[in-house]
């Protein structure tokens, strides 16, 4: 994954670098299977590695395939403040629970909860789906909110421009 | 067998964290800055579920004759989470779509260019 993301900042060809992000997104997910999110994984693997490449592909197929040039007074101050932004979050993580220790705070609090009670309380083998549709439902209902209002943005800045472009069109060869 | 540090695997998030921010950062491309926003999405998605993970645990499904389950709690946020983000990816898209139909480019210096023109 660090070789992917490592070319896709390097390589100029924007089709190029979207196939890799589709190809970041495929093996993050397989990733999510080795840290038993096998939800996760489905949704990353439909989602993120298939939707979002097409939906960057139609882009391209509107807009331009390379990318023009490099940006050599931009790349150092970026690669300083990355790199600083790295070792504060690097030096925030020291404080964490090492990886996969089952006494971390986090499976401390709700999560026994939802594993002990949601075969009775909801009825379903998996936890995940009970946490979603039931105990959460509010942040579902949230996330469909967001992709309504996503939706609606996408068809008023698209659709609308294309409407206009073509009365205009129409208003030039009439004149001419 | 070499013993990892337990936080390994953040730091390794962090790295791919920190190539996202680059991206953003550094390139003029529009639809390469979106390429970098998505993988600094992932990693903090990464990020979330390897905190998720227990030892020895299995998916969290429930089924006879297994007792170590990883924290769902996590899985379902970041369920939302990718959806979401799938959301603003293609809002991010289309604008730079209308960019493109406005200027012509989609770099942004070349736009910075063309407004300090008029």
């Amino acid at each position: 994954m660090l070789v992917t993301a490592f070319a896709i900042i390097r390589i100029r060809n924007l089709f190029s670098v979207v196939i890799l992000t589709g190809l970041f997104s495929l093996l993050a997910a397989a990733i999510y299977i080795l840290m038993d999110a096998v939800d996760v994984a489905f949704t990353e693997a439909a989602v993120g590695a298939g939707v979002s490449t097409v939906l960057m592909l139609g882009t391209l197929a509107l807009t331009t395939n390379d990318e023009k040039s490099t940006y050599k007074n931009r790349a150092v101050p970026a690669a300083i403040l990355s790199i600083i932004t790295g070792a504060m979050l690097i030096y925030g993580t020291l404080d964490m629970p090492n990886y996969g220790d089952a006494k971390a705070p986090i499976h401390q609090h709700v999560a026994p909860r939802y594993l002990n009670q949601s075969a009775q309380e909801i009825g379903l083998p998996n936890v995940v789906t009970s946490v979603l549709a039931s105990y959460r439902s509010y942040d579902t209902l949230g996330e469909t909110f967001v992709i309504f209002t996503a939706a609606m943005g996408v068809l008023a800045i698209i659709g609308r421009g294309r409407r206009r472009r073509k009365k205009e069109n129409v208003e030039q060869e009439a004149k001419t | 067998m070499m013993e990892f540090p337990g936080q390994l695997i953040y730091w390794i998030v962090v790295v791919m964290m920190m190539m996202g921010f680059y991206i953003v950062i550094a390139q003029g491309n529009f639809v390469k800055k979106i390429v970098g926003l998505n993988v600094f999405q992932v990693s903090v998605f990464l990020l979330y579920i390897t905190m998720g993970k227990v030892n020895g645990g299995t998916a969290p499904i429930l089924a006879d004759g297994i007792e170590v389950f990883s924290n769902p709690l996590p899985h379902v946020l970041i369920l939302t989470a990718i959806v979401v983000g799938v959301a603003t990816t293609s809002l991010g898209l289309a604008l730079v779509v209308r960019i493109n139909e406005e200027y012509g480019t989609i770099e942004d210096d070349d736009i910075l260019e063309q407004e300090s023109d008029v």
